[in-house]
Order: C-alpha cells, then sequence, then structure tokens
C-alpha cells in the first residue's frame, strides 16, 4: 500500500529519459534518501513498539508487574479462552455497528458536498471537521451532558410535556456506538469525500447518455468507484472503534467490556503484561488483515477501471 | 487510596503508553536533593517550597496515577531514580518483599509520635519497619437520604437494590474493591482467596449488575449530586466530595464490615538520598502539614496531634471524618493477594463482560 515512493507515485525517476542533469541531481538516485526521515520515524516509533509487543507476548508474566524473560505460549493461547473471545466479539459487534452507521450517514453527506457549488465546499468541509478543533474527551463528555437521566435529552422531553420516568439511554450499548460514530464520522466524511471529487463527471454523464437512469448511474458508476473512499473511511472507523477503551468506559459505564479496555486492564490493575502484550498482538493482527482488505478493494477498483471500456 | 482514580482514564492512557517502552524515570537526579513520586493533588501544591524553605533540601515531587504504574516502574528500575513513593499499603508489603524498601530509622522521624498507636501496628508493617501510614480510610455507602425511603444497613441494599434504587446505583470498578462488596455481602474476607469464595463473589456481582447503572470509580459522587443516582458503592473520602455539594449525602458502613485501607509512604533502598527522604517524612508527619490533607482532600490521617486541631465545624460537616482509630482498625485490612490477584482479575473481567 505504501510502498510507492514520492517520484514514483508521480511518474518520474532518475533513470527516466525526460530527466535532464540538472533534475537528476536534486532527485535522490533511489528511494532511500526522501524515504529516509519517514522510515526512520516509522521504525522507531511504529515498528519497534509493536516488535516489542510481539516479544513481550511471549514471555511470562512478573507477579508485581514487569515481565521473566521465560518464554511460553500461555497468554496466546489465553487470547482464544471463550471470556476473551467474547470480549473480542462484543468489540467487533460495537465497532462493526459503528462503522456501519458512520458509512451510511457520511455517504450522503460527502454526497451532498460534492453536488454543492464549488465555492461552498471548502466551507462545507470546514465545518465538517470542526468537531475535531475540541478534545476527544470533551467531544465524549458533551454526550454525558447530553444522554444522562438528569441531561438535556430528557430536560427536553419534559419541557415537550413527557411525564414519564426519565429515559435511561446514558451506559448502554447504544450510547457507546453514537459516541463512536460522533467521533469518527468527519474521517469517513473526508475519505469518501476524497473519491467522489475526484470522479470523472464525464462517467456519469456517458452512463446517463446511453439510457441508464440516476439510480442505476449511481448503483452502477457512482458507487462502484467511490468503493475505495468508503473501504478507507470504514476501516478507519472500526480500527480506532474497536481498540477504543475510552468511550466504551465513560458512555457505557464500564458495563461494557471492550478489548481496548481489557489491554488497559492487563497494564493498568492487573499487573500482566505478557496478556496485555498477547491481546494487543491480536488486535494488530485484526487490524492488518483488514487493512490488507481494504488494499485489494483499492486495487481492485482502480485496476478495473470499471466496466466503462467494456460497455 | 481512591486519589489514584482521579486523573482517571486519560492519564491512564498516557501511563500505558509509556508503560511498554522502557520505564521512564526522572532524568534531573542530579538537580534536586530528593525526588519524591506521589498521586496528583495528594499532598499541598507549595509542598516544595515549604519543605526547601524549613530544611534547605531542594525536592522535586513527580506523579503517578495508579499504584500498579509506580510498581511498574520501580520493578523495572529496581527501585532507582526516586527516593521514596507513595503507595497503598499491599503494594508497600510488595515493595518490602523484593527488597526495595528501605528500612525507616526511627530516630530520623521524631514526628511518628504524633501517629495513632494503632497506626503504628499494622498486620502488614508492625512497628513501621519500613512504611509509614499516610492517610486511612474504608469504604461503604454513600446516598441521598432524600432519594433513598429505606434503611441503608447492608451490602444487599447495593447488590441487590429495591425497585426504587434499580437503575441508580453505581459500584466501584477497580478490582479489589468490586470484588470487596462482593465478598463482604456473601460473607467473606475482603482478602478471600479460596477459589469457592470468589466464585460466590462473582456471582453475586453478576446478578447486581443488572440494576446497575453504571460501574464508576471516579464520578460518582458527582452523579449523586446532579440525582442521577441515588446510592453509590464509595470511598470514604471522596463521599465528602459529594457532601460538600448536597448536605442530604450520607455515608455509612454497612454492618457486615468493610476494608481499611491505608497509603503509606515507603523510602527506596537504592536511593541515596534516605537521609532526605526521613527528612521529608517527618516534615510531612509535623500535624499543621499533616492536617492539610484532612482539611484540603477530606481524608483521614492516622496523626492523633492532627485530628485532634482539627476545627470541630469540620467534622460536623463531614461525619465520617470523626471516625475513631478504633472503629477503623476493626475492619480488615486490605492485604497483598500475591497469586490470587489472577483470580480477582480473571472474576472482574468475567464480571464486566457478562450481560
Amino acid at each position: 500500500m505504501m510502498s510507492l515512493s514520492n517520484h514514483e507515485a508521480c511518474g518520474l525517476r532518475a533513470s527516466d529519459p525526460r530527466v535532464t542533469p540538472a533534475i537528476r541531481k536534486i532527485l535522490p538516485s533511489g528511494p532511500g534518501l526522501a524515504a529516509a526521515p519517514g522510515v526512520a520515524w516509522l521504525a522507531v516509533f511504529m515498528i519497534a513498539p509493536c516488535l516489542l509487543v510481539f516479544a513481550y507476548a511471549f514471555l511470562t508474566r512478573g507477579l508485581y508487574g514487569g515481565v521473566v524473560d521465560e518464554l511460553t505460549l500461555d497468554n496466546l493461547l489465553r487470547v482464544l479462552d471463550p471470556l476473551y473471545a467474547g470480549i473480542f466479539l462484543t468489540s467487533t459487534r460495537i465497532a462493526g455497528l459503528a462503522t456501519l452507521l458512520a458509512v451510511l450517514v457520511a455517504y450522503p453527506a460527502a454526497y451532498a458536498i460534492v453536488l454543492s457549488p464549488r465555492h461552498w465546499q471548502p466551507l462545507l468541509l470546514f465545518l465538517a471537521v470542526l468537531p475535531f478543533w475540541s478534545n476527544y474527551l470533551i467531544r465524549t463528555y458533551a454526550w454525558i451532558v447530553l444522554l444522562n437521566r438528569e441531561g438535556m435529552v430528557n430536560q427536553g422531553l419534559t419541557l415537550l410535556g413527557y411525564e414519564g420516568e426519565p429515559l435511561s439511554l446514558l451506559y448502554s450499548e447504544g450510547a457507546v456506538v453514537v459516541g463512536l460514530v460522533y467521533n469518527y464520522l468527519p474521517f469517513v466524511i473526508l475519505a469518501i469525500y476524497a473519491t467522489l471529487s475526484r470522479l470523472d463527471p464525464q462517467l456519469k454523464e456517458a452512463s446517463r447518455d446511453l439510457g441508464a437512469s440516476a439510480v442505476a448511474t449511481f448503483v452502477r458508476v457512482t458507487l462502484p468507484l467511490s468503493a475505495p473512499g468508503v473501504a478507507a473511511g470504514a476501516v478507519f472507523v472500526f480500527v480506532l472503534s474497536i481498540g477504543n477503551f475510552i468511550t466504551p468506559a465513560l458512555l457505557g459505564g464500564g458495563r461494557f467490556q471492550m478489548v481496548g479496555n481489557l489491554i488497559y486492564d492487563q497494564f493498568l490493575t492487573a499487573n500482566d503484561w505478557p496478556f496485555g502484550a498477547a491481546l494487543g498482538m491480536a488486535l494488530i493482527l485484526v487490524m492488518m488483515a483488514l487493512l490488507f482488505l481494504q488494499a485489494r478493494v483499492t486495487d481492485r477498483v482502480s485496476g478495473g477501471r470499471v466496466g466503462a471500456g467494456n460497455a | 487510596m481512591s486519589l489514584r482514580h482521579r486523573t482517571g482514564t486519560a492519564a491512564g492512557a498516557v501511563a500505558l503508553a509509556a508503560l511498554l517502552a522502557a520505564p521512564a524515570l526522572p532524568s534531573s537526579a542530579q538537580a534536586a536533593d530528593l525526588i519524591v513520586s506521589n498521586w496528583d493533588g495528594y499532598m499541598a501544591p507549595d509542598i516544595a517550597e515549604r519543605f526547601q524553605a524549613e530544611t534547605g533540601l531542594e525536592l522535586e515531587v513527580v506523579n503517578h496515577a495508579t499504584n500498579e504504574e509506580i510498581m511498574g516502574k520501580l520493578m523495572a528500575s529496581g527501585g532507582k531514580g526516586l527516593d521514596l513513593v507513595f503507595v497503598s499499603s499491599p503494594f508497600a508489603e510488595v515493595l518490602n518483599h523484593q527488597g526495595l524498601a528501605a528500612g525507616i530509622d526511627h530516630a530520623e522521624v521524631p514526628n511518628l509520635a504524633n501517629l495513632y498507636p494503632a497506626a503504628t501496628e499494622f498486620a502488614y508493617d508492625p512497628g513501621n519497619a519500613f512504611s509509614v501510614p499516610y492517610t486511612w480510610g474504608t469504604t461503604g455507602l454513600c446516598y441521598r437520604s432524600d432519594l433513598v425511603g429505606q434503611p441503608v444497613e447492608s451490602w444487599d441494599i447495593l447488590l441487590d437494590p429495591p425497585a426504587e434504587l434499580e437503575g441508580k446505583v453505581t459500584m466501584l470498578s477497580t478490582d479489589r474493591w468490586l470484588m470487596a462488596a462482593g465478598l463482604l455481602a456473601t460473607g467473606h474476607s475482603v482478602n478471600a482467596t479460596d477459589e469457592a469464595a470468589i466464585e460466590e463473589a462473582k456471582q453475586a456481582l453478576i446478578e447486581a449488575k443488572k440494576q446497575l447503572l453504571a460501574y464508576d470509580d471516579t464520578t460518582f459522587y458527582s452523579k449523586l449530586v446532579s440525582g442521577e443516582a441515588s446510592l453509590v458503592h464509595a470511598w470514604d473520602g471522596w463521599c465528602n466530595y459529594g457532601i460538600a455539594e448536597n448536605g442530604d449525602i450520607r455515608f455509612v458502613v454497612p454492618q457486615e464490615g468493610s476494608d481499611l485501607w491505608v497509603d503509606t509512604m515507603v523510602v527506596m533502598e537504592a536511593s541515596e538520598n534516605k537521609e532526605a527522604a526521613h527528612r521529608f517524612i517527618d516534615f510531612v508527619l509535623d500535624p499543621a502539614n499533616h492536617a492539610w490533607a484532612v482539611e484540603n482532600i477530606l481524608y483521614k490521617v492516622p496523626n492523633r496531634v492532627a485530628m485532634e486541631r482539627l476545627p470541630a465545624s469540620l467534622v460536623e460537616q463531614y461525619p465520617n471524618l470523626g471516625m475513631s482509630p478504633e472503629e477503623l482498625t476493626g475492619y480488615q485490612l486490605m492485604r497483598d493477594l500475591g497469586e490470587a490477584q489472577r483470580a480477582y482479575s480473571r472474576a472482574v473481567s468475567e464480571i464486566k463482560a457478562a450481560n
């Protein structure tokens, strides 16, 4: 996915005959130099910590935190224990629901932005991203203010004449899903907007000229071509949601244990770093599998160029 | 002990990130004469200035968010880099077993005489050989007397609330205290390690989850103040934060009893500044300094002279500050569980994952 170096991506190599000696001087001879800062960054802050997590997953826990240098597979086998596998499934369900809702809300929003007049689009995108200007915790706490039994939603209902017991909206799975969708929605809007805005409008015109209805055009041309944006946005929400631990803690009232909470507990209360690392490793593997799938979707769409050539 | 949670989840996240990497310890070891790690907000904010004014020693205070976080660091570093740490008593016990705690030289801490005799005889450290208590307290039920129609006397009202309280109670979520509620309600010790007791407590807590509003270690008192919850499982000091905002809030220790927790000061064996660390302990035990914790964070301190000097109005407003040392030491001292901690962690995971 990330293997293209910059000048390959824009189609220029040092060996390209179009490159004059003067340009050749400023182009690095291989991808090496230009990529070096990024590679170094990734190696130190991404690959090394991941390897550390992997290594810890095979060690034995120290009774009071830390690890003992005895190799074992117990931690990894424990991840498969029905209790913990069940927590993985719950997390998958919550993250999946959040992803589905986020895409369903974000797609029409992104579509509407693309259809609006060009000079309005930057402002609309800006508004979509605006919530990001406040801190994640504050945005999540805001939902507590809205949803709690004495909160604004219940107060509003009372004003409208509702007289029953206040609704228990907070500390439920629904509240967790809403919190996740709210927090990650802007990413999805941006990702889908990015692909939709790059679609060649002539493809749609051609489809209509050839007699397809607006719906058929959307379903058979626009939607498949925007799949990479949907996939990118969806993977983003899913990956961030499944590992999230703050939202279930705050909006779920701790009543819903997600993998993130479980990992947090291993490090900060159970003193079981190796098991925490094993859970983290399992989560990383799930995420890598999803990113791989996403890359496949993107490849298929950009490689296939839709059915336009065959039509 | 509960103060560990005040910095909450966000600080925990940062701590978590820091844990996997090599343990980070304060690097400015050369600058200060003494480095102390404590929970954020657990001492007077100007303590370093006042300590320096009195002793001429430069004090650097660093913070930890949880016992587990500081233990992780100490285990990994062998206790180097910090001279004195504040930890809860079960963790002080561990530091001693691991040989990381230095002995307390009583000759260098004359203010030890200010402690209640009961605070010098804790089973985990009789005679304060390696730890000096800073604060102590217990756990119970904190409730709105205007919203709860019946007497609050037993842990049962938390685990099996009457209809009027369904969905209006919260429980602490930290392993030891969540399990303590279940263990006490089913007639076991808060330090029970046998499988049957842990299983029975776990089942009771899974059943209790159905009527629970939330697990909450940090904001339960504000839920009481807002009326979102009517009765919460609470540490005594934290219930006082609710009482400060609403005079209808009461604290009660159920008839089955409860735990006694003690937060302690431990000098590190690896410290090169043990003399300064002892002077710091003596400084903290000065009644005027020790009373700061009572007056500002509303925790009880085991310092007889400090407690006797408290204004009567404070104890009147926060009755649990008036608990006698005999009453407190009558509760079950929380001890280190050793290997059984794993069983507790697993039981809590099962409770949290149950539907």
